[in-house]
């Protein structure tokens, strides 16, 4: 029997995914963060991340960041070609410093967002989200 | 003063006790060949509120046979703890006796001879005698249903959901959320939700486009009982467009969303909640780390792994219960709640055995009822089995040993591909397998076994991302399901590494060859969740298969090899 032409392209997809992982954190992502804090500490607390742990659709990932005070947040993906994802900068009349969009990932990776605070300085979080070709669930 | 916290150990360990009592006494009475319904209801009426908990069903509405897994490794934070203590360690962790009833209902290990003795287990008309009978003790006792109810059979399949629908309503349950469900389509559970007369619960099913929660699936529901004002949350399984074809239902987002299951706890408190119950699809791994990271829930009923537990479990100040599979297990939990905080507890896992237990008349009639149009075809032998068949475990099943042979045979395929779910009864040695038996193990509304080609690179990344997918060390990355079984195919996996590097030694099995990545293999498999997938149904290839067979002996399986244990 043959298969369908979709049924290559979904399976082409799903090889295409999965032929690149690992994606991780790369020197370029350092750099930029480096960029963002002019090389200045970075605090674990005050910069909240919302992502789903496993995406539905790796191509229109929904996320959230917040970081009470900030004047700036910037969104990486580490492990896509082109990391820089967003930077929401919010003026001194901001109502909330939260944003939320949808990105595209690559593969299996950390979303990482740094918080520019109040008070200059800068706080990271990142979250791993799973990219998976799925079935078989219980 | 005694801290709650403590009030809640102090009553664990008499529940503990009151477990092994009674855990202890249905071994004496099976020995003296007198287990009786009063014994398995027996039950010290505690506090002021009751919860009664089913879930996944799947669609089981007869009495059947179901083997418990002997392999269901942990990981992580989980490795050597409940649910994951299988056979022998099992029962030596409960003080459960070999040969006792609790033996064959709870664990594996000398299965086909306890079934013969012991006989079949679960029937929703058993199930409704044990409702009756804690509602008689308290009235207002609540009934929850976890979810994978409308899947599992060819009766489902062919009214698509609605003999269930019909049967549970007979049961009245008070609330209700969701997983398998959403395979029949979105519009199809939007018609259904839209008449039941009961709460379709769902703090985690968003509107796709918006990402902002489901107007027909509300987060929580309130309930006065016993002067304790009840909230009860619904947690459906968040992985269902991954696990399952999300083309089936692509309004509806999911996820764990513990964010908003934390904000949803805050709001029920601030609106008087007293007692805060989550009715979750989540898993059991996946609840016990919900519990710990989402502060407030006084207790989980925990669906989706089938685990089936004797006691809860404590997580902080939460109690998790899990309740088995396929209408095999009714729990009873009955709690203390003064003053906005729970007590204490009494709970007991009632497992249904269903020669002990009195069907209720009235439904087995409507049971019945909705299984007259298909009787002939559900009843129709197809052949007979030499082996037990059972799916359970995390490597492979004989049912699935079984299906997979169908597939290289009747598909023409060097290596077969069956999904790792966790449903589908058992039958034992002697038994004809009819054509309902086999819908049991295959139903569903994608069942295209399909035939194609993967490169031997493909295959292991097939193997590499299912293994991630339950034995990832953090909960919140596992879906809850089996490995995916192979046909044709052998392979070593290291469960403690990590993704891209668990599976090994992969071994196209005909010929003893180790499997090329550059060389494409004609493999046959089923439950695709791509759209456009084309073949036969499953259920059409392993009935022609067993049809050939006449009687079916499956050998035992030693294609997989475990380490990192």
């Amino acid at each position: 029997m043959e298969f369908t032409r979709r049924e290559t392209l979904a399976i082409g997809a799903g090889a295409a995914l999965m032929t690149v992982l690992p994606f991780r954190a790369n020197a370029a992502v350092d750099d930029l963060i480096a960029e963002f804090t002019g090389g200045a500490d970075l605090a674990d607390a005050g910069v909240e991340l919302t992502a789903p742990e496993i995406a539905e659709n790796g191509n229109t990932v929904p996320i959230s960041v917040a970081a009470e005070g900030a004047s700036a947040i910037m969104v990486l993906a580490a492990g896509n070609p082109t990391p820089p994802v967003a930077t929401f900068n919010f003026g001194p009349l901001a109502a909330s410093q939260s944003a939320s969009t949808r990105i595209r990932l690559a593969g299996t990776q950390d979303v990482i967002a740094v918080a520019k605070l109040a008070d200059g300085s800068f706080a990271r979080t990142s979250k791993t989200v799973k990219v998976t070709i799925g079935g078989c669930g219980g | 003063m005694i801290s709650r916290r403590d009030f809640l150990q102090v009553s664990m360990a008499a529940s503990a006790l009151y477990g092994a009592s009674g855990f202890g006494n249905w071994a004496r009475l099976a020995a003296q060949q007198a287990l009786t319904q009063d014994q398995l209801l027996e039950f010290d009426t505690f506090g002021n509120v009751s919860l009664i908990h089913i879930t996944d069903i799947h669609a089981q509405m007869k009495p059947i046979y179901f083997r418990e897994p002997s392999v269901n490794i942990g990981v992580g934070p989980n490795k050597g703890a409940v649910p994951h203590l299988t056979g022998a360690d099992f029962r030596r962790f409960y003080g459960i006796d070999d040969g006792s009833p609790s033996h064959y209902a709870l664990s594996s290990g000398d299965f086909s001879a306890l079934a013969q003795g012991y006989g079949r287990i679960g029937g929703l008309d058993r199930v409704a005698t044990v409702v009756d009978a804690i509602r008689a003790d308290r009235p207002d006792a609540l009934l929850l249903d976890g979810g994978d109810t409308w899947h599992g059979s060819m009766t489902c399949y062919k009214t698509q959901g609605q003999d269930m629908v019909n049967v549970m309503n007979g049961l009245k349950p008070d609330a209700m959320t969701f997983h398998w469900e959403f395979t029949l389509g979105s519009d199809r559970v939007a018609e259904i939700v839209e008449g039941l007369p009961f709460a379709a619960l769902g703090q985690n099913i968003f509107d796709a486009e918006w990402d902002e929660p489901a107007e027909l699936f509300p987060p929580y529901t309130f309930f006065e009982r016993g002067g304790v004002n009840i909230a009860v949350i619904g947690q459906a399984f968040p992985y269902m467009p991954i696990a399952n074809p999300g083309w089936m239902f692509p309004e509806y987002s999911f996820g764990i969303r513990d964010e908003n299951m934390q904000a949803m706890v805050d709001e029920v408190r601030a609106q008087g909640a007293d007692l805060v119950v989550v009715l979750s699809h989540n898993g059991f791994d996946v609840d016990k780390k919900m519990a710990s990271l989402v502060t407030g829930i006084d207790v989980i009923l925990s669906g989706h792994t089938h685990d089936a537990l004797p006691e809860p479990v404590l997580v902080g100040d939460t109690i998790v219960v899990a309740s088995g599979s396929n209408g095999k297990f009714v729990s009873r939990v009955d709690l203390d709640v003064q003053n906005g905080r729970m007590m204490g507890f009494r709970h007991k896992l009632i497992p249904i055995f269903a020669d002990v237990i009195t069907p209720k008349p009235e439904m087995t009639a409507l049971i019945d009822e909705q299984r007259a149009p298909f009787l002939d075809e559900l009843t129709e032998v197809i052949g007979r089995t030499d082996s037990l068949l059972y799916r359970r475990g995390n490597f492979n099943g004989s049912w699935d040993d079984l299906i997979c042979n169908a597939l290289l045979s009747e598909r023409d395929a060097e290596i077969a591909l069956s999904p790792g779910v966790r449903w589908g009864p058992s039958l034992i040695p002697g038994q004809d397998i009819t054509r309902e038996d086999i819908w049991n193990v295959t139903s569903m509304t994608y069942p295209e076994a399909y035939r194609t080609e993967m490169t031997g690179e493909f295959l292991k990344v097939v193997l590499e991302d299912v293994a991630d997918n339950i034995f990832n060390p953090d909960p919140y990355y596992q879906q809850g399901g089996d490995m995916v079984r192979t046909g044709g195919l052998g392979y070593s996996i290291d469960v403690s590494q990590p993704q891209g590097s668990r599976i090994s030694d992969m071994t196209l099995l005909a010929t003893g060859e180790p499997i090329d990545p550059a060389r494409s293999y004609v493999v046959a498999g089923w439950a695709s969740v791509n759209e456009g997938t084309e073949g036969p149904p499953i259920w059409d290839v392993v009935e022609s298969h067993i049809a050939s067979m006449g009687t079916v002996t499956v050998a035992e399986n030693n294609s997989v090899e475990v380490t990192g244990l």
